[in-house]
């Protein structure tokens, strides 16, 4: 087999992958399952950071807890690995305290939208100038398989062993309607356009809110018997829709139904330090 | 403002030869890289790297043409491609 000879000949060193400036060695091999979309998201979000030509000296990155929540901990940027559903707390103060940042949060659809949630919509609300990419994988995957508000309908996981009951949320329709400026959903499968989102919304001034589908090969495909993450991007691949501008109502997403991504709202409102300087500015003049 | 224009044909298209890497040990075998390179350079391969798992094997090396999908689309950092050459079309 004169192929296989090839692989042992050009077989390199740890330390020429081309992403490992951006990746703390030490910590790596990272805790994610074989399967898992989150190392996918998290290697085009390295594509983006480096495709959106920004200064990485001030940028940093912000994560809650949960699987996805160790993302801060393997990228090579300044990070803080925060408290549960806190991470866009924390990031809120860190645009405060020093606006020349720019501040990403990475973190999981329950640790953001979930424990998180009224961080989220009155981020949003503000619309302080950060990018939060949330990585959906419709349960609580760290713990053990929860249920969390993303679960679709009727699916099964480890607290619903009769299917669950409550209607999920729709993430781009949650950010929308609390003013989010760029909301798109992808999922891991669509890694080239996800890399280009990141990349747009990094260049974008306000809350934008990037959501994206992950399979949960462990915990969501395995008690629902949907296979492995291979089979999962197989779906993605035969039931996602592109639609972009498409009204943010219409994204919900039940169990194994159709999904819609792209990018549905890119709009212009002042953001939270904009406000907040020119409605200081006003009020040192009335002062004088 | 454009007066005249390049006519087709004079520069010929390229195509870029990629050569591919992989570092074995990082590898958790997803099979995603596999599944997903658009010219089937890739195969799963019957050894074990030390943590069990069976890393992909170049099988068609030759029709890799450095689209950098493997790399991206891997959750494990552990598979990139470099140009190796940019070959001119033939006709």
């Amino acid at each position: 087999m004169e192929p296989l000879k090839m692989i042992e000949k050009d077989i390199q060193p740890m330390d020429v992958h081309p992403m490992n400036d951006i990746l703390r060695m030490d910590r790596l091999p990272h805790i994610w399952c074989p399967g898992c979309g989150i190392g996918t998201a998290v290697t085009a979000f390295a594509a983006g950071l480096d495709k959106a030509n920004i200064d990485l000296k001030k940028t940093c990155i912000v994560s809650g807890i949960g699987c996805t929540g160790r993302v801060a901990g393997y990228i090579k940027l300044d990070s803080f690995h925060t408290t549960h559903g806190r991470g866009i707390a924390f990031a809120t103060g860190i645009k405060v305290a020093n606006p020349d940042l720019k501040v990403i949060v990475f973190s999981g659809d329950g640790d953001l939208i979930s424990i998180g949630g009224n961080h989220f919509i009155h981020a949003a609300r503000r619309n302080v100038n950060m990018l939060v990419i949330c990585i959906n994988n419709f349960i609580y995957a760290m713990t053990g398989g929860q249920v969390a508000p993303t679960t679709p309908l009727a699916a099964y996981a480890t607290t619903s062993p009769f299917g669950c009951v409550e209607p999920p949320f729709n993430i781009p329709y949650l950010a929308d309607s609390s003013g989010a400026v760029y909301v798109a959903r992808w999922t891991a499968l669509h890694v080239r356009r996800l890399t280009n989102s990141i990349a747009e919304a990094l260049n974008k001034p306000g809350f934008s809110v990037i959501e994206v589908i992950s399979p949960c090969a462990m915990y969501y495909s395995r008690i629902n018997r949907l296979g492995d993450g291979l089979d999962m991007m197989k779906f993605y691949h035969d039931n996602s829709e592109i639609r972009h501008g498409e009204d943010t109502k219409n994204l919900d997403i039940g169990f194994q139904t159709k999904i819609i991504v792209g990018k549905f709202v890119d709009r212009e409102r002042p953001t939270y330090m904009d406000s907040y300087n020119k409605w200081l500015s006003g009020t040192k003049k009335a002062e004088k | 403002m454009r007066y005249w224009e390049v006519p087709f044909g004079k520069e010929k298209p390229k195509t870029p030869i990629g050569e591919i890497h992989i570092l074995k040990e990082r590898c958790k075998g997803c099979g995603f890289c596999v599944e997903y390179c658009p010219k089937d350079v890739l195969e799963m391969s019957d050894e074990f790297n030390s943590k069990g798992y069976h890393p992909p094997k170049i099988v068609n090396g030759e029709a890799c043409v450095n689209c950098g999908l493997c790399e991206t689309i891997c959750p494990e950092f552990s598979i990139w491609c470099t140009l190796k050459e940019e070959v001119a079309l033939e006709n």
